[in-house]
């Protein structure tokens, strides 16, 4: 399940909603996300997506996770619009048959969810706001993947 | 007509995030000409390496032929998580 909400959402019941049935699953991974505050730098986060587009091509990084880590079943949570400093940003979990696949699997989503998905992050703060692009370590961590 | 969305920064620079061309230019090249006419500052953040293109929900690299009721759409380097 993949969804972008504008509300604020609790990661606990996610992950109890998540491991609940799996008789076979073994292992369930997850990660989650926090907007960070850098020190009072940042008031308010603001995330922008393209509708439609956005869901898509999450869809494919999705799709491709699920191939490459044999994975039984995934959930990728993500906020849209005005975050706090300290709310859930986004949520990912993973359902493999052994705790590598799991976790690695947790790990690519993330990583891909960092540069490659269509959002636009913009850093309100004391001193006005500015749009946050991605760094050189974002792209060195994706570059593990290749 | 062709909807035209700016995502991130750019639509800070132009001063929009959505906009009707009416009628619709024939290629992808002319809607850059054209918002590059009207615009010089978004034009060139337009060409800036990273902006990639969505030519109705799909990724586009080269120019590409516009429809009646094409939407274009010009993203900024993206970040989530």
């Amino acid at each position: 399940m993949i969804s972008l909400t504008d509300q604020g959402f609790d990661p606990g019941p996610l992950l109890s909603g998540f491991c609940r049935g799996r008789a076979e699953t073994g292992a369930v991974a997850s990660f989650t996300g926090l907007a960070r505050a850098e020190g009072g730098e940042t008031k308010i986060l603001e995330l922008e997506a393209y509708p439609g587009f956005t869901e898509a091509q999450i869809g494919a990084i999705a799709e491709t996770a699920r191939t490459r880590f044999d994975l039984q079943d995934l959930m990728i949570v993500h906020r849209i619009g005005q975050i706090a400093p300290g709310e859930p940003i986004v949520f990912v979990a993973t359902a493999a048959a052994h705790r590598r696949a799991a976790s690695e699997a947790c790990d690519y989503l993330m990583d891909y969810l960092k540069s490659r998905a269509p959002f636009w992050k913009k850093e309100h703060g004391p001193d006005g706001a500015r749009w946050i692009e991605p760094r050189a370590q974002d792209h060195e961590d994706i570059a593990r993947w290749a | 007509m062709t909807r035209v969305l700016l995502f991130g920064r750019l639509s800070d620079i132009a001063g929009w995030r959505e906009k009707i061309l009416d009628p619709s230019p024939a290629r992808l090249s002319d809607l850059r000409a054209l918002l590059t006419a009207d615009d010089a500052a978004l034009g060139e953040a337009l060409a800036a390496p990273g902006v990639q293109v969505a030519l109705d929900q799909v990724l586009v690299r080269d120019d590409a032929a516009l429809s009646p009721r094409s939407e274009v759409a010009f993203l900024p380097p993206m970040s989530g998580g």
